[in-house]
């Protein structure tokens, strides 16, 4: 069998992938301040963007924003995970709670956005945390970031051997033990790959941030789009190839991790 | 040990008043077809499941409602159910650590395990990296390691090739020389049950069918169901007469008791003599067509009709299908089994 015709297709595929990020890089790296000619290499606008107050405080906005929710997403996300594969559920409860743990994967940004706004206007009265701001938004990530954290690890959790974990049992092991000796290393691997893809996804986010943002809490994202009413930038470039690379070796990373063990 | 056991899941009556009593340092064998709750019972004993009603003893202490971590029973599991996160050491460290021994009777006690089933290469090795019967040594160390007052084996050898099952059968059975542990091992391999030695109780439906020796339950099953379970072969119905039995070989006389009318006899293929020529004038001769003749080398077997019922004979003798043959079948083998017939 010939194998060409499928390589070419194959490759051509990936170039069509890349080829909007490609572009981005290049021009990342254009002397010309405006237009899309050639003008020669240059790291000026790497440099530029580190002497921008506003891209720092979006880039720390954004790292706190993916950092402080990814860590309660993946606390809440184990717990749920554990809990749904663990207890005994009767099998049409399991389905009821799968619906609704898999919805907000499958929910449209945009509609997750909207939602979010109003309940956060109605629950604005209880608490001045739900105040446009990084509190509102840490809350509206972690409420996506949940479900991919409960899939990844619940992922792992069903394809660990019943029997080791009553093999801990029948070796002295309390519950306490074996959860923090059997379980949870096994399952560090998914928890990990899980609070990775969380992070990323957090990281990317910018419609529901968008939503719910105040004028303190601009992520990079945001930054980004508004720099694009001023036009495309090789600022701009810069700033999303630096993105692009970051999520490009977090995914990587996730990749090993969960390949590993 | 065993009294009175009752398990359900759900609708399915697993263990039906199971009693079973096995004394210490014994090598004991549960017996039976797949699903016929062996393991169910041994989960029973292990403490990972609870009986819905009954009592399991053990050296005297009543340890039914004992969950599996306090009581001194460990197990070997089928799938081995090693830690795959953890080396051969620490796999077989787990339960001297769960229990907070000190480091240095762990190291000792683990160590001398390691060397007693010839793990000290491979102390450092994970369990993806060693074989299936490097697995059921380090299994079998981290169990025995505990020292516990039994140890239960739950088809241990399903897991591995044919070819090393003899040899790991006959190292466990020396292991157990050793120490004077119990062991309690569950299986669906008759060959096994017999091996082991010890006593072994066949299991059914939830049920114990019968207990002994091996030689006792191989030579003198009890029913229908074991002897086709152990033998697989040559079980005749016949109606009695007097004491002679009906059967489609002919009438046939048995030594046994008979209380039914019309039941099951049934004797070893290996027990029936070939008899050449018509030399032997007596009772319980019976001449059959040969339907088959496989020569196995140590052996030649026959199924003969009318039965069919089967021999395994000599190799120096040999019939050619369409022949007929003599059979003498010795009244003192020829086994009454319990149950009347429909």
């Amino acid at each position: 069998m010939r194998t060409w015709p499928q390589a070419v297709v194959a490759y051509l595929s990936l170039v069509l992938l890349y080829l909007p990020a490609l572009a981005v890089a290049i021009f990342s790296v254009n002397k010309a301040r405006f237009g899309l000619n050639w003008k020669g290499f240059s790291w000026m606008w790497y440099q530029k963007l580190l002497e921008n107050e506003a891209i720092i405080e979006a880039t720390l906005n954004s790292l706190i924003l993916a950092v402080v929710s990814t860590i309660i997403a993946t606390v809440i996300g184990t717990a749920l995970a554990l809990g749904l594969e663990r207890a005994p559920w009767p099998k049409s409860c399991l389905r009821l709670f799968d619906a609704i743990v898999n919805i907000p994967v499958a929910v449209p940004d945009i509609i997750m956005a909207v939602a979010l706004v109003l309940a956060f206007s109605l629950l604005r009265n209880l608490s001045g945390i739900f105040d446009m701001g990084l509190g509102a938004m840490i809350i509206g990530h972690v409420t996506f970031q949940i479900s991919f954290v409960t899939m990844v690890v619940r992922g792992r959790l069903a394809s660990l051997n019943p029997q080791t974990r009553e093999a801990a049992w029948d070796l002295f092991a309390s519950r306490f033990y074996n959860f923090r000796r059997v379980t949870l290393p096994l399952i560090t691997p998914g928890i990990l790959a899980g609070a990775m893809l969380a992070f990323t996804l957090s990281l990317d986010d910018f419609i529901i941030s968008f939503f719910i943002h105040g004028p303190e809490s601009v992520t990079l994202p945001i930054y980004i789009f508004a720099s694009l009413k001023r036009g495309l930038t090789p600022e701009t470039n810069a700033l999303s190839t630096v993105m692009l690379l970051a999520t490009v070796l977090l995914a990587l990373l996730a990749e090993r991790i969960t390949r590993k063990l | 040990m065993v009294a009175q056991i009752n398990k359900s899941f759900g609708n399915h009556h697993v263990l039906r008043d199971v009693s079973l009593a096995v004394s210490k340092g014994e090598f004991f064998t549960l017996l039976g077809p797949s699903g016929c709750g062996k393991t169910t019972l041994l989960r029973l004993i292990a403490g990972l499941e609870l009986p819905d009603s009954g009592s399991i003893f053990l050296g005297g202490q009543d340890v039914t409602t004992v969950p599996a971590n306090k009581r001194q029973v460990n197990t070997v599991f089928q799938s081995y159910a090693l830690f795959p996160h953890l080396n051969v050491l620490e796999n077989i460290a787990f339960g001297l650590k769960a229990r907070k021994v000190d480091p240095v009777t762990i190291k000792h006690k683990v160590d001398r395990m390691l060397e007693t089933l010839r793990l000290s290469d491979l102390s450092k090795r994970f369990p993806s990296q060693i074989s299936g019967g490097q697995k059921q040594r380090v299994a079998l160390a981290r169990a025995l390691v505990n020292e516990p007052n039994v140890l239960l084996l739950d088809e241990p050898m399903s897991a591995l090739d044919p070819h090393l099952r003899t040899q790991v059968q006959a190292e466990l059975l020396e292991l157990h020389r050793q120490i004077d542990t119990t062991f309690i091992m569950v299986t669906h391999d008759q060959g096994e049950a017999m091996f082991m030695g010890g006593h072994l109780a066949v299991m059914r439906d939830g049920q114990m069918v019968q207990m002994g020796t091996p030689r006792e339950v191989y030579s003198r099953p009890k029913n229908k169901f074991v002897a086709e379970f152990l033998w697989g072969a040559n079980i005749l119905l016949a109606t009695r007469d007097g004491d002679r039995m009906m059967t489609t070989l002919g009438p046939l006389k048995t030594d046994d008791q008979v209380s039914w009318s019309q039941g099951h006899l049934a004797i070893r293929p290996e027990l029936i003599v070939l008899e050449d020529e018509l030399a032997r004038p007596k009772d319980n001769l019976v001449r059959a067509k040969v339907i088959q003749a496989i020569y196995r080398g140590a052996s030649v077997e026959l199924l003969l009709d009318p039965g069919p019922v089967k021999v395994v004979t000599s190799p120096r003798f040999n019939p050619q299908p369409g022949e007929t043959v003599s059979l003498f079948i010795p009244s003192a083998d020829l086994v009454a089994l319990e149950g009347q017939a429909a």
